[in-house]
């Protein structure tokens, strides 16, 4: 690579510690979180920002959600999607119901919540192991549709049973009102552009707070659980208390990235599209992104997400536009992404972001082999 | 050259796992007909990945043979599946044991059979051979493998594959875990075996002293490649032997092992 | 208080003949769900794969089925022209995806089996189509009065349900002798318990599997057809395999005939509570979840199934 760590000498444990040991990476990061931050919101379109960009973030939140009790706890959850819907509602209902909430408390509280109900679910983890904890998880999924769908107080009894967000819920800093018509913005609460910011700011903070999870010892003993329950418990790990944790925080992601698919993404709120579907592409992304990896979250989300995006793309800059009808889109990339998450478990069983970790090694060993 | 092949014969073979790691740098050996040869080496050194590739195992765990050839009774095996090595009469006892844990003990014997299409009556026979080596198996013989104790696991491990009517064995680290009288009586029964029906042995083993003391033949095994060959006999008085695995050569200095290590390159 | 006298009336209601009829008619419905099990349980029990992939395979088989005949194929010949691409299809998923990831561990094992599930949804809507296609077995659907045969029995079952019963159970019983009593069932199950110790005793895990696989394409042909029969082909019957989930899971995993109790069990908690116990939770449609919330209790109960084997755990 052009760059290496040699001569890089650390001289106190804090730097040692360092969560980017290698200060060129560190550069590389700050340069991309300045070129998120500052440039993008000016040069974005809606289109980029609307189909691409806050999707992405967001499904990015919901599978390292997935892949903290998953990829680092072992406990297989095919619930992502009820617990993003928990969120969801919950977000919804504070911003209808409660005069001074704002979108960061109720993305907060909607995180909580549905860490709630993720402990809740996750108890039978305490007993049960392995695929029979499916069964809970499912039953979190099915809950939630008949939930919501057998109290339609939590729509606010809206008749069609999705409710557009309407602008007020968008406040999301002090005294805006006065600061947007200072400006001559009316109320563009909810453009795209503001909704990305929104978006990035959560997703900036959550993986962040994640890697340094995965760093400290609430991490190692998630992996420990993964990788040995009756090991770790023989060394001192609370292994309940380890796997109810990172259920919370598990669910706590997913409950955020649930908010956000409503707020930031598609802009009203159906419990309809958190179903089963939904939570199996999360499960893709982590399968495809790499188990137990953050980066591998995000980057399984864009494949998965981006793929069918690709091929559309593609078939309409070949064949003209609107030449491959949604089915075909549909069924070729089930086809494909089926396939590459059966190659890559064969070849790459950490997904690309093991794919990253090894081009990463042979690039920093190059010319040389290992 | 002698007119019959030997049982076993490794030439300069080279290992890798998952395309990157190189666990043996050319290993070579024989094992003869009616031998009982020890593999020694520390924790790494390459002796359980020889056995699996003798056995064909290496594939299950992402690894391959990438250079050399091994023959067994003169006919090269990197064709073969690893049931058609056990057709062939070589059949590997894995380290650790890997027992059938759901399996009952009986159960767990049997399963070593299938490959011979047996009769009932042979297969009957087969068994109470095995009883009537590890005498303590009897009055487990219902009982889940799982729940047996390590010692009981391991002539499990051993019965099971005498099961198959093996000519030669791939005995990886039997001692594993094992209470010295236990080990005893393991390498009795392949004295035993050897002695009685000229079963060949390859044993992988840390206990150098017992692994010697049956074996007729030893290797030495460090960083994926052999750096010593000879009978028990002189193993046991070899200075560096001694230092490396027995603990007690009084002669070597600590300067001669570092010297001992440094004598061979240690990159590829 | 109202919502416990709602509770305690539909107790009470339960055990009236209208509740026996309708624990009988949930009985017999849970059947379907056994037969989607037993496809499961088949590969679980001989390689430890959770094959995730069933209900797809089943969805696979039946519009395969269903297309022949629709292009005015014989019935019997569509089914054995059926019957040959499952045991092929099975093939070759056992080459392509379950050879080369033999001895990795149980999770990525499922994980390509969700793989494998996603790309033959495309696969099969790709080839064949979306549309919904009727099936007609042949088998009388009406009602049978139990009645007439046991005279102080009132109550009403459908011919279907007790011919889909009848498959069921000779399946359960034919794969139960299999592996209990003969080599390869003994060698699939010392194969599910550890690969590398099979491989090492010379078990041609890859010949095994192989006939796993398509033993398991007929099996969800075979299924496919009688819920094809139920419900039509189309998307939803690949949701066939979330019902059969939570009865393997109270069955237990490796057990052969637990499909079998299980399926009755869910079905029967499924219609009691559907019918008895909506109105108390306030709204129709639990059925869903109450499968899954009994398939809990009775996990919670006993963590691996009724019948399943005990995890043997040791460091």
């Amino acid at each position: 690579m052009y760059y290496r760590e040699t001569g890089q000498i650390v001289s106190s444990y804090i730097e040692d510690r360092r969560m980017v040991p290698v200060r060129e990476d560190r550069w590389i990061m700050w340069a991309f979180l300045a070129f998120m931050f500052f440039v993008v919101p000016f040069i974005g379109n809606d289109y980029w920002f609307s189909a691409i960009l806050i999707p992405i973030m967001v499904l990015g939140i919901a599978s390292l959600g997935l892949n903290i009790a998953s990829g680092y706890t072992g406990q297989l959850s095919l619930g992502t999607a009820g617990f993003m819907s928990f969120g969801a509602f919950t977000a919804y209902n504070l911003l209808l119901r409660v005069e001074w909430m704002n979108i960061w408390l109720a993305f907060l509280a909607a995180g909580v919540v549905a860490g709630l109900m993720g402990v809740i679910f996750g108890l039978p983890s305490l007993r049960i192991k392995g695929f029979y904890l499916l069964v809970s998880t499912l039953c979190a999924q099915f809950f939630h549709e008949w939930l919501f769908n057998a109290y339609p107080w939590f729509l606010n009894y809206a008749s069609s049973g999705v409710v557009h967000l309407p602008p007020f819920h968008y406040r999301f800093m002090p005294f805006q009102d006065q600061i947007f018509d200072m400006l001559g913005m009316a109320k563009e609460y909810n453009a795209y552009v503001w909704r990305y910011l929104i978006a990035l700011i959560v997703c900036v903070v959550l993986a962040l707070a994640a890697k340094n999870m995965v760093r400290s010892s609430t991490g190692r003993n998630w992996m420990a659980v993964r990788d040995m329950d009756i090991a770790a418990k023989v060394i001192g790990i609370p292994v309940g208390k380890t796997k109810l944790n990172a259920f919370f925080v598990s669910c706590f992601y997913c409950g955020v990235a649930g908010a956000m698919y409503s707020y930031c993404y598609i802009g009203n709120l159906d419990f309809m599209i958190y179903d089963l579907r939904r939570s199996f592409l999360v499960m893709f992304m982590i399968i495809l992104g790499g188990l137990g990896s953050i980066l591998g979250s995000f980057l399984g989300a864009i494949f998965v997400y981006g793929w069918p995006i690709l091929v559309t793309r593609f078939g309409d800059a070949v064949f003209g536009g609107g030449y491959l009808d949604t089915a075909f889109v549909e069924n070729n990339s089930k086809i494909v992404v089926g396939t590459i998450i059966v190659v890559l478990l064969i070849y790459q069983p950490f997904g690309f972001a093991g794919l990253w970790n090894t081009i990463k090694h042979r690039l920093r060993i190059w010319p040389f082999r290992t | 050259m002698s007119t019959t092949p030997p049982a076993l014969a490794i030439n300069n073979i080279e290992a890798v796992y998952g395309g990157a790691i190189l666990a043996l740098r050319g290993v070579s050996l024989t094992v003869n007909k009616g031998e009982v040869v020890s593999l020694l080496g520390a924790n790494g050194a390459g002796k359980t990945t020889t056995l699996k590739a003798c056995s064909r195992l290496l594939g299950a765990e992402r690894g391959e043979v990438t250079k050399g050839t091994i023959e067994l009774y003169g006919e090269d095996i990197s064709k073969f599946n690893a049931y058609e090595i056990v057709r062939q009469g070589v059949v590997q006892v894995l380290e650790g044991r890997h027992i059938f844990s759901h399996l009952n003990v009986e159960d767990n014997l049997l399963t070593g059979s299938f490959i011979r299409n047996m009769s009932k009556a042979e297969q009957k026979r087969n068994l109470e051979h095995v009883y009537e080596l590890f005498p303590r198996l009897t009055s487990r013989r219902k009982n889940p493998g799982g729940l047996c104790s390590g010692g009981e696991q391991q002539m499990i491990a051993v019965g099971r594959a005498l099961m198959a009517k093996p000519s030669l064995i791939l005995l990886d680290e039997p001692s594993m875990g094992l209470a010295p009288q236990f080990i005893e009586q393991i390498f009795e029964i392949i004295k035993r075996l050897n002695e009685e029906e000229g079963v060949s042995f390859l044993v992988s083993e840390q206990n150098a002293m017992v692994a010697l003391r049956y074996a007729s033949v030893g290797y030495v095994i460090e960083n994926g490649r052999v750096v010593k060959r000879g009978s028990s006999k002189e193993l046991l008085e070899s200075t560096d032997v001694a230092e490396m695995y027995l603990g007690g050569g009084k002669d070597v200095s600590f300067d001669g092992v570092k010297y001992y290590h440094r004598r061979r390159p240690s990159f590829v | 208080m109202e919502v416990l006298n709602s509770l305690v009336g539909a107790f009470a209601e339960m055990f009236t003949l209208f509740g026996l009829e309708v624990f009988v008619g949930g009985m017999l419905s849970g059947i379907m769900y056994s037969l989607v099990a037993i496809g499961f349980v088949l590969v679980y029990k001989s390689s430890g794969v959770f094959n995730f992939a069933q209900g797809t395979m089943l969805l696979f088989a039946a519009l395969t089925f269903v297309s022949l005949t629709e292009r005015q194929v014989n019935f019997w010949v569509a089914f054995a022209i059926t019957c040959v691409v499952m045991v092929i299809m099975g093939i070759i998923i056992e080459r392509t995806v379950m050879r080369p990831l033999a001895n990795q561990d149980l999770l990525s094992l499922f994980m390509a089996t969700v793989g494998v599930n996603y790309f033959l949804e495309g696969l099969a809507q790709g080839t064949w189509d979306s549309a919904v296609h009727g099936v007609e077995l042949g088998v009388p659907t009406d009602p049978v009065f139990v009645s007439e045969i046991i005279p102080w029995l009132d109550i009403l079952v459908s011919k279907f349900d007790g011919f889909a019963a009848a498959v069921a159970l000779s399946l359960v019983i034919g794969l139960y002798l299999f592996f209990q009593y003969t080599r390869t069932g003994l060698s699939l199950r010392a194969v599910s318990d550890d690969h590398m110790a099979s491989q090492a005793v010379g078990i041609p895990l890859t010949k095994i599997w192989a006939i796993v696989w398509a033993v398991t394409g007929v099996i969800c042909f075979i299924a496919g057809l009688i819920w094809a029969d139920r419900l039509s082909v189309s998307f939803t019957l690949t949701w066939a395999v979330l019902k059969g989930l939570p009865v393997i899971l109270i069955g237990g995993l490796t057990s052969i005939p637990g499909c079998l109790v299980g399926g009755l069990i869910i079905g029967a908690s499924e219609k009691l509570g559907e019918i008895f116990f909506a109105d108390v939770f306030g709204g129709q449609g639990i059925e869903h979840w109450w499968a899954y919330l009994t398939a809990l209790v009775f996990i919670l109960i006993r963590p691996t199934g009724i019948f399943g084997e005990r995890d043997i755990e040791r460091i």
